[in-house]
């Protein structure tokens, strides 16, 4: 599986990648291999939306058992922030989808524009996380769990709703992480010539979660910052 | 995208058309070969060979118990265990208690997680499933090996956590318990296990869903598909929507444990009934990740073995299908005391519906043996006793599942002997007709079906004795998890622990077995039962790329009146006459 077959397609090593390309052996076609990848990629986000359901369900109790404390947490995140990190997750998962169709119309160079523009939002996005929201709140001493040693909370329960901030944003933040590194990983193949009109799986299913990050962040941003 | 056809058997370099099973040169080669296989089969035997490695851990860890249990006080396993049973009398925690709650939680731990989880779809499973389906592989051969890889992981540190002294905390990691008894490294090195074993069964679950979807064989519709995979494939949903609430869960706690977050512990505000909602959504539902690929493997088993079309194929398909989906509604029967009464009232309903499914199966399965030619191999015994201890497990579970009997009847042993009946009786019963039923196909030999019969007949009986009288202890008032009772419990104790040696003696008997046929078994042929599902189309021991040539499928999985078996002659399994055949499909 790992040599490449030219015999099957007949084309020789002057052709880019994705026209030599051929499914692992187990596939009758090339169709039925990104068709699989699709659906495996889809189930994944299942997985994933479960995994922050947890968060949500847990913020869904402490809002009910301590709203003050949750209320209170709220008033301590700047809405700015969180708004232009909204924009921006926005802006990359537009590039990323039309990286996608660029490559499906083998617009190589445009997909390479996308890609980057796609990553720089994925970095822009760490940095104002933790530059203006993580760094000056750990600073006063808005920590997770027993690290939290702020002098002038208004609430007894004010750590819990750290706890669950720290988590949801950082559990959010780690995928933004592991998605930059995807990322990278495909600016390097696309620029090897890796994936064009017929061949472009792993760029669909980085795409695809791409966006389930965004969306997750879509649904944190109200709740965090926005509902008091 | 273009489609690009290819021949199906092009460029296929001779070195594949070998049985799996052949070496590849030196040992190390060999050995380099397994470790960096994407092979299903291959990946299937390694799976199998390590789950049975944790069976066997947990099993150590049960027999530990029982000898514990067999006085109401210690002298006797102190005597035999050495200093780790003794210890100051009455101390439910710390001392004596402490070493029999750690015994206990390693018991629960490795069985849940190590063995009964990943047991039969991993192994099995991962072996037989695209063999059925007549593919060349799953659909990710990588994320298989991956899967096995992370599964080693995982238990790595289950196994660290034994080495170095073990957890006190239970199976089920209650809060606020685990989040302040002592040894810190062992707890959080328990919870990054299962969190980690988690990926392990995501990807599994994962891998096979997309196998069933896009690599059946040409003319394989979905109900042409045996029913060991629609087992496999109500298993694989629950496995992918489940276990990533066990992961969150197990995450946060990490954190509990580690940075004092005050979410689970009350202590700090928390909320540890969040704990108990969180850990049964994902630990309910994974008691049909145990149970349904056993079902699969039953309805396999009964009708080849009694040489029948199974009666019901699509009742039996689709209430896989409606038992996945009623496990994610019955959580809150696991927290009956610890929820309100409208709440309690609604999942004890709900609970009821189980049932449902679950006797559509069985009745399904014993009129498929009605003027059926039974024949009584070992795989026909071990599934006629599924049949028979799981019906008891689970009718054992309706007490339980209602409000007022369980109220009574909860945290005794009751408790126990009706999860062991579902489990033991259920899971490992099944399991022990699968490994049977498939050891020819997996090892190209016949075991020795004499005392695989005697060995079968032990473990009958030893777990019978073991776990009956526990439905007696139960309602007698005798409650789980303690290390001490008082004496008129003795004598059924006593009872109870005489039938896990038994039922050790059993497992000993088949381990003898298989390591036999494994150096001196006879030599198995292609299709030694007469099966008609695809796996048996194949070599001996199945070629690298499991087929001569693509199958392609012209008739029903278990169309035994019509069709002889292939690889074997019609004077070995006559038809019946054609007029007397019913044409239903």
């Amino acid at each position: 599986m790992a040599t490449i077959d030219t015999r099957a397609s007949g084309l020789t090593k002057q052709e880019p990648l994705w026209k030599r390309y051929v499914p692992g052996h187990h596939w009758r076609t090339q169709d039925d291999e990104f068709d699989a990848a699709k659906i495996g990629i889809w189930l994944f986000l299942a997985t994933e939306v479960l995994l922050f359901s947890g968060m949500f369900c847990a913020y869904a109790v402490f809002r009910m058992l301590y709203p003050e404390a949750i209320a209170a947490g709220s008033g301590y995140l700047d809405w700015r922030f969180g708004g232009i990190n909204t924009v921006v997750l926005l802006i990359s998962s537009f590039t990323i989808a039309m990286a996608i169709r660029n490559v499906q119309l083998n617009q190589q160079k445009w997909a390479t524009i996308n890609l980057s523009i796609t990553w720089l939002c994925a970095a822009g996005f760490l940095a104002i996380k933790f530059i203006f929201e993580y760094g000056p709140k750990w600073a006063e001493g808005k920590r997770i769990g027993n690290l939290f040693s702020y002098p002038y909370a208004s609430t007894d329960h004010e750590h819990i709703w750290w706890s669950i901030y720290y988590m949801a944003t950082g559990v959010h933040a780690a995928h933004v992480l592991i998605g930059m590194g995807l990322i990278a990983w495909l600016i390097y193949r696309q620029r090897k010539g890796a994936y064009g009109p017929t061949h472009y799986t792993m760029m669909e299913g980085v795409g695809l979660y791409w966006h389930i990050v965004d969306l997750v962040w879509i649904f944190l941003f109200p709740l965090l910052y926005l509902v008091h | 995208m273009t489609t690009v056809d290819r021949a199906l058997d092009h460029a296929h370099d001779d070195h594949h058309d070998v049985p799996y099973l052949t070496g590849k040169g030196g040992p190390i080669a060999t050995v380099w070969d397994w470790m960096t296989t994407v092979d299903h089969k291959k990946i299937g035997v390694m799976y199998l060979f390590t789950v049975l490695f944790m069976f066997f851990l947990g099993g150590v860890a049960a027999l530990m118990l029982r000898i514990e249990l067999f006085e109401p006080t210690r002298q006797t396993a102190a005597g035999i265990t050495g200093a780790a049973f003794a210890g100051g009398e009455g101390s439910s925690v710390g001392g004596v208690g402490k070493f029999y709650n750690t015994v206990m939680t390693l018991h629960g731990a490795i069985m849940v997680f190590m063995f009964i989880v990943p047991g039969i779809p991993a192994s099995l499973g991962n072996f037989f499933l695209p063999l059925q389906l007549g593919a060349k592989d799953v659909a990710f051969p990588r994320l298989n090996l991956a899967s096995w890889y992370v599964y080693v992981f995982g238990s790595f540190f289950g196994v660290y956590v034994i080495l170095t002294g073990g957890i006190d905390t239970g199976w089920t990691f209650y809060t606020p318990y685990s989040t302040s008894t002592e040894g810190q490294p062992q707890v959080v090195a328990m919870i990054l296990a299962v969190f980690i074993l988690g990926f392990s069964s995501i990807f599994t679950g994962l891998n096979f869903i997309v196998t069933v979807h896009k690599l059946r064989a040409p003319g394989m519709g979905w109900f042409d598909m045996p029913l060991f995979i629609w087992a496999i494939y109500a298993t694989s949903i629950i496995q992918v929507l489940a276990t990533p609430v066990i992961g969150v869960t197990f995450l946060l706690m990490l954190f509990e444990r580690l940075f004092q977050i005050g979410i689970f512990d009350p202590g700090l505000g928390g909320d540890p009934v969040l704990y108990q909602h969180f850990f049964w959504f994902y630990s309910h539902p994974v008691v049909y990740v145990m149970i349904l690929p056993a079902m699969g493997i039953i309805s396999e088993v009964l009708a080849v073995h009694s040489r029948k079309r199974l009666f019901g194929y699509r009742a039996i398909a689709f209430s896989s299908l409606a038992i996945a989906a009623v496990s994610f509604l019955v959580w809150g029967h696991h927290m009956f005391t610890s929820q309100g009464e409208l709440a309690a009232t609604i999942f004890s309903a709900l609970t009821f519906l189980v049932a449902i499914p679950t006797a559509v199966k069985v009745f399904n399965w014993i009129a498929t043996l009605y003027k059926g030619s039974i024949a009584l191999t070992t795989p026909m015994l071990y599934a006629l006793q599924f049949l028979f201890l799981f019906s008891i497990g689970g009718l054992t579970g309706l007490p339980l599942g209602a409000l007022s009997t369980d109220l009574h009847l909860h945290d005794s042993y009751f408790v126990v002997a009706h999860f062991h009946y579902v489990m033991f009786g259920g899971t490992v019963i099944a399991f022990l007709a699968g490994i049977h039923h498939w050891w020819p196909k997996m090892f190209g030999r016949m075991y020795n079906e004499f005392w695989a019969k005697i060995a079968s007949g032990l473990v009958f009986v030893g777990f019978n004795v073991t776990f009956f009288t526990q439905f007696f202890l139960g309602t007698q008032g005798m409650p789980r998890r303690y290390a001490s009772y008082v004496d008129e419990f003795t004598t059924l104790h006593q009872i109870s622990t005489v039938g896990s040696f038994v039922l050790a003696l059993g497992f000993v008997v088949h381990l003898f077995v298989f390591i036999h046929s494994l150096i001196v078994g006879e030599r198995a042929g292609q299709n030694p039962w007469g099966g008609l599902t695809l796996e048996w189309e194949t070599d001996p021991i199945p070629l690298e790329h499991n087929f001569r040539h693509e199958p392609i499928v012209k008739h029903g999985p278990y169309d035994f009146e019509s069709v002889v078996p292939p690889g074997c002659d019609e004077k070995d399994f006559p038809l019946p006459p054609q007029d007397e055949v019913r044409t239903v499909h």
